[in-house]
């Protein structure tokens, strides 16, 4: 992890990095256009672009082969991938190349993705140096060019590993957001690089980056529901008036921006936790659990009140607020669903007690 | 509208980390002393406790040093906010003061007012009520008929203000008064504001218990009770413009999420230290969501102390405020559905369950309604 002080810095180059991502990702990933193409064409040259600007391997210092940006730069991305729903692995990638940074692997160039990503989930490197296992759900892995992942050793202690993805067996498959998910397996693969992964560096300690990142990629999608929600009451004429005049209109796209305004304030957070720890400690986990979790219910709600607001129209294919609505619904998935964080957190604050539960909490 | 929903990630600095030690300190030593018990119960009014915080320096923190006050961050204001609201700690007399009279007075206020009432708000010794619901105008202020009328030196005030809160313990109150009709134009014109002393002749006091038989709500009724001229607080006619950056303070600290705070780490305790799996995650979601406000809740002040007036963001963190804490006790009770009644702090569970789903219905009334919260977020949507 990186580590890092003072705050003006940080927040002025993680500006300057989302503003440069905003540029790109509207010019190569707009909403709009994506929703009318009639087929997957603008996705080879919208990834060039982001590769072109360093935005893929952000995590990955200079000398493994990437652009050495902070923690909070890359998070900062993803807001802005949320708020076009970019259909492009780049949290994935991201967080491939972290992994893999982690143990000091350089990063080759393409699209990757990472795993495992859910819990319970292993593989195992033999002692002749082969990967085995099976990932029920890898994001983007379909069009990955290398996979990035968390294994143990047979004789103990965890690696990282690089894979092509032509060692693995990949199952086609799509998710609910409309992006693959695919079922990976490994049978005595050979990876192109194996490193130990550093202390600390464990299963959830991926899963709570991966939260993380997606909880900012929510936090992005929520934004740009909201405003195109309230665009839409302002537009949008029934019984003689624009029907964001209607009280009961008001009130649901109030408790939208305030589900939106808590994903914000939650994903950020958690992020700016990452970017300044030392370790993946309690703090750490309160914070990227909680988000995930907050988030996720946000998610949930806040599709629902959009899609009542837009009414038929967001229903069709031929708008884009299912390019938003159902990736909210697959990211809340991804890296451990709010369920899930919720139990790992209740009975972390069921062990500490209830005394603990008050300075935990304050801490920050 | 996304820039209106910035919430900054706040991390407090660390003379809040020292300052909150301290607090935790004092509030420990004064609960081993028996001054009050941290599961609630005990009278929140207390002269002997509040005097004790003022000498401390933790009221009128933000202040000016010159009124008495110690010109320190609202971050530090924060923290002793909830370090005491967690603590169920007295501070009922001074707390108004502190959150919401005091910084109207230093802004607002006549000289002679900021140099008689402000440094003995910040020793603990000045409980203000807040005089502008009437049995006519709630929600709906500018509805106020409460009047004010030009007299020799001052102002006769005669009318009557209800559901207010402190009065019958109050020294002073800020009171909403009618001192001129409102126009055709402006429905919000005409209304005044004024620091009232309670001790002036022509003010009666009733009580309006409540339904849990607390007395808290007051009917104040004015006849000709006299104000001098330097009472006005702000512009003649025109409190209406007073009002927002105020309402900012008000709604976006941490008791408004934090008053009955004490449900969640009793179901904490009562469910044990290894919760089943809808336990676990009962109390994990409501962690989870509590948290997330407590961050909001930091955001703001810190947007605060930058001098900024996020209006719009306070009154998302009193609304999602209010809905989780009036969801808590119930959402407690069904996740507490089986344990034994046996177990140990059932009881003391049950009773401060009991209490929270009776206190409940009232979280949405102070500091605006939920229903008017939505229409103000909803016009800072651009929706109205």
């Amino acid at each position: 992890m990186h580590t890092k002080n003072g705050q003006g810095m940080h927040m002025d180059s993680a500006n300057l990095v989302a503003e440069a991502a905003t540029r790109i990702l509207r010019d190569v990933a707009d909403p709009q256009t994506v929703n009318r193409a009639a087929n997957d064409a603008w996705k080879a040259p919208a990834w060039a672009a982001l590769e072109e600007a360093g935005l893929t391997l952000a995590w990955v210092p200079e000398g493994l082969g990437g652009a050495g940006a902070e923690l909070d730069d890359g998070f900062a991305v993803l807001r802005e991938a949320g708020r076009v729903a970019a259909a492009v692995p780049l949290a994935e990638t991201l967080l491939a190349g972290w992994l893999l940074a982690q143990a000091g692997i350089a990063s080759p160039k393409g699209a990757m993705t990472c795993g495992p990503t859910r819990d319970g989930e292993k593989l195992t490197l033999a002692g002749n140096g082969t990967l085995s296992g099976a990932l029920r759900s890898v994001p983007f892995a379909s069009g990955a060019e290398h996979l990035a992942v968390l294994a143990r050793r047979e004789g103990g202690g965890a690696a990282v590993a690089l894979v092509e993805a032509s060692q693995a067996r990949i199952t086609e498959g799509t998710g609910i957001g409309g992006d693959p998910l695919n079922a990976v397996s490994f049978s005595g693969a050979r990876p192109s690089a194996v490193k130990d992964a550093p202390a600390g560096l464990d299963g959830q300690a991926l899963l709570l980056m991966g939260a993380t990142a997606r909880a900012m990629q929510m936090a992005g999608a929520l934004e740009a529901v909201l405003d195109l929600s309230v665009a839409y009451a302002n537009e949008r004429v029934a019984f003689e008036r624009a029907i964001a005049k209607f009280q009961a209109v008001q009130h649901n796209l109030a408790r939208l921006a305030g589900e939106v305004a808590v994903a914000i304030a939650a994903a950020g957070s958690a992020a700016d936790a990452l970017a300044h720890a030392g370790a993946f400690d309690e703090a750490v986990f309160l914070e990227a659990a909680a988000a995930k979790i907050r988030v996720g219910e946000a998610a949930g709600e806040g599709a629902a009140i959009a899609h009542q607001v837009l009414g038929a129209i967001g229903f069709t294919q031929e708008h884009i607020l299912h390019r938003f609505t159902r990736r909210l619904w697959a990211w809340r998935d991804d890296f451990g669903n709010e369920s899930f964080w919720a139990v790992k957190l209740g009975n972390m604050v069921a062990a500490k007690g209830a005394d603990g539960l008050w300075p935990m909490l304050a801490a920050r | 509208m996304a820039t209106e929903l910035t919430f900054d990630a706040i991390r407090l600095p660390p003379e809040c980390v020292a300052l909150r030690k301290e607090v935790r300190a004092f509030i420990a030593k004064e609960i081993d002393a028996g001054t009050f018990d941290p599961h609630g119960g005990t009278d929140a009014y207390s002269e002997e406790f509040s005097r004790k915080i003022g000498a401390k320096g933790w009221i009128g923190m933000t202040w000016p040093k010159k009124y008495g006050g110690h010109e320190r961050s609202f971050l530090e204001r924060f923290v002793v906010t909830e370090e005491f609201r967690v603590a169920n700690a007295p501070v009922r007399l001074h707390f108004t003061a502190d959150r919401q009279s005091g910084p109207v007075i230093i802004r607002y206020g006549s000289e002679r007012i900021k140099n008689d009432i402000l440094p003995r708000i910040c020793k603990g010794e000045v409980c203000f009520a807040i005089g502008m619901s009437e049995p006519n105008s709630g929600s709906d202020l500018f509805a106020a008929k409460t009047k004010a009328t030009k007299t020799n030196g001052g102002w006769l005030i005669n009318g009557t203000k209800i559901w207010t809160s402190n009065a019958h313990q109050a020294h002073y109150l800020i009171g909403l008064f009618r001192t001129s009709p409102a126009t055709k134009e402006n429905r919000r014109h005409g209304l005044t504001q004024f620091v009232v002393d309670m001790k002036t002749p022509g003010i009666t006091i009733n009580p309006v218990y409540q339904m849990t038989g607390q007395h808290d709500f007051n009917e104040v009724v004015f006849q000709d009770a006299f104000m001098p001229d330097d009472c006005v607080v702000g512009e003649i006619d025109g409190a209406w413009k007073q009002a927002t950056s105020e309402l900012a303070y008000e709604r976006s600290g941490p008791e408004r999420f934090l008053e009955t705070f004490y449900v969640l780490t009793q179901l904490v305790e009562v469910l044990g230290d290894k919760p089943d799996t809808r336990g676990a995650e009962g109390i994990g979601r409501l962690v989870a969501q509590v948290h997330a406000l407590r961050r909001m809740s930091v955001s703001v002040a810190g947007m605060l102390h930058a001098g900024k007036e996020p209006v719009v963001q306070a009154a998302i963190v009193k609304d999602l405020g209010t809905i989780w804490e009036q969801k808590l006790p119930h959402k407690a009770r069904d996740l507490a559905a089986f344990v034994a009644p046996e177990s140990a702090n059932h009881a003391t569970f049950e009773e401060r369950l009991t209490y929270a789903t009776m206190i409940a219905p009232k979280l949405t009334i102070q500091g605006g309604t939920t229903e008017i919260l939505r229409g103000i977020i909803a016009r800072g949507l651009g929706l109205r």
